[in-house]
């Protein structure tokens, strides 16, 4: 517990220093709650005494989002809160993820972007830069990016949702293969192939004109607002999805090479608030404790 | 390969896959000349079970690997980049039962349910249920050409190369589930923090 309490002492440190309050909610919430969020399905539901089925929280998020819209409807954004909590999912056990996961987090409620990305990003680097941790870099895309250009080329709806369930799956031959069966333009087909494959420095957003251009430019902005030391932490990744349904834009992780995966992640999910009632633009991450805890003793072994 | 750590599987893949590596330029002769030998630091090559490669991708213990879409098939949980088909190693995924009529058949017609034995039993039982047919899956570990001889089950689900080992022993290939071929995996964190080597293999491989 020791380490583990180091690790979560230096993250609060940071979250406290850039003003985050700490906040704390239920483990268990109403099933419909987590639903209307749209964060990932729950896996452990328990009934009350009036039939009501409540569910063990997936994340903080949603949970985070249906507090400021009820206990904090009139307060000025933005807000910025902070959590240490644990969240449960139905996952293969494994080491780093257990079905019960301690995980850290910021959300920054009513910053739209780049600004509030940019903050986000920054508190992120600052929190694992106070843990110890060396190696880890940031891969930055936007979830919104591929979907665009499926619209932009007239991908049909269907179609679409195969190609992006390919890309969810992190299947390159499944997304190859589709893309042959709709009998699309060579140069759409190999577009649509190579956009999500792109992945690196600045230089990958070069030459990227056309349908994503606009999400291109708004990486490219956030970028620009980095300080150089959390800038030079980011890598662009153009086919980075997450796997949660409420991202709306930016979309980050967190890899370090002393784990084979990763540590944590977030983004911009600027319409959730807005289906608890109080519609404001936000983004936010997550760190897996147990994860930083493993990169940690990994990176010490090998130095 | 510029720092990569390869999971190579050993048995009917491994000496198309090592002749793919002598392409890329990787020193190959030590891994062909030992058998016993499983580590080959030197050249970045790590040999196991095509169907443990998924695993020590999956965890980062190798950056890559190339192993069977039959084993990505049936271990469709692990979370690898799956990047390229590498055409090689093609063989059939296949319900069959014994020749004559279809006992496989008649179990679901008389009894409701038939029995099938496999070594891939998440695959099985996703095509039974995905088809709507009630069937027990046996997991056998051996030779399951054995069971449908023996009265243990009805058909079998296996994969076959020639189908020479189902011809001779008298069973007969009833329906297909998929092809199978090699297929070049990375690790989802070497897939972005080693990005330059694993592209430069993979336009390796692309060219023809």
């Amino acid at each position: 517990m020791r380490e583990l309490r180091d690790i979560t002492e230096s993250v609060r440190g940071v979250f406290e220093r850039d003003g985050y309050g700490e906040v704390w909610t239920p483990a268990l919430e109403y099933e419909a709650v987590l639903e209307r969020g749209g964060g990932p399905s729950p896996a452990y539901r328990v009934f009350d005494d009036q039939g009501k089925v409540l569910a063990l929280r997936t994340d903080m998020t949603v949970p985070i989002a249906r507090l400021v819209a009820t206990r904090f409807p009139t307060a000025d954004p933005p807000l910025r809160l902070c959590y240490f909590a644990h969240a449960y999912r139905g996952v293969r056990p494994h080491r780093g993820q257990m079905r019960e996961f301690l995980q850290a987090g910021i959300e920054l409620v009513g910053a739209p972007a780049p600004d509030g990305t940019a903050e986000a990003l920054t508190v992120l680097c600052h929190a694992l830069d106070a843990t110890g941790l060396r190696g880890y870099r940031i891969g930055l895309g936007d979830a919104s990016l591929y979907p665009r250009l499926l619209r932009s080329l007239r991908v049909g709806e269907e179609d679409g949702q195969q190609l992006l369930a390919a890309l969810v799956a992190r299947d390159f031959v499944a997304l190859e293969t589709e893309l042959k069966r709709l009998g699309l333009d060579d140069e759409d087909a190999e577009l649509l192939l190579r956009v999500p494959q792109l992945r690196g420095g600045p230089d990958v957003l070069g030459g990227s004109d056309g349908p994503v251009a606009e999400a291109v430019a708004g990486l490219r902005r956030v970028h620009d607002m980095l300080a150089p030391e959390v800038a030079a932490r980011v890598i662009f990744d153009l086919g980075l999805v997450r796997d949660l349904g409420y991202y709306t834009g930016a979309v980050f992780e967190v890899y370090d090479p002393a784990l084979g995966e990763p540590l944590g992640g977030g983004g911009r999910y600027d319409e959730l608030l807005g289906r608890f009632g109080r519609p404001l633009p936000a983004v936010g991450f997550a760190l897996g404790i147990d994860r930083l805890h493993i990169a940690l003793a990994g990176e010490e072994r090998e130095r | 390969m510029n720092g990569l750590t390869i999971a190579v599987p050993r048995g009917a893949l491994l000496r198309e896959t090592l002749d793919l590596l002598d392409t890329l330029g990787l020193d190959t002769a030590e891994v062909r000349s030992n058998d016993r030998k499983l580590l080959f630091a030197d050249v970045g090559i790590v040999t196991m079970r095509p169907s443990d490669v998924p695993t020590y991708v999956e965890a980062g213990a190798a950056d890559v690997g190339i192993t069977g879409k039959d084993v990505l098939t049936e271990q469709a949980e692990r979370l690898v980049y799956e990047l390229l088909d590498l055409q090689y190693g093609s063989c059939r995924m296949v319900l069959a039962t014994v020749d004559g009529p279809d006992p496989s058949a008649e179990a679901l017609r008389r009894l409701g349910v038939m029995r099938v034995a496999t070594k891939y039993p998440k695959t099985a039982a996703a095509f039974f249920e995905m088809t709507g047919r009630q069937a027990e899956i046996v997991e056998v570990k051996g030779s399951v050409e054995l069971a449908p001889l023996t009265g243990l089950v009805e058909a079998i689900v296996d994969l076959t190369a020639t189908g020479t080992t189902l011809r001779e022993n008298n069973l007969v290939i009833r329906e297909d589930l998929f092809t199978s071929t090699a297929r070049l995996i990375a690790n989802p964190v070497a897939h972005k923090l080693k990005a330059e080597a694993i592209d430069a293999m993979l336009e390796k491989l692309r060219a023809p």
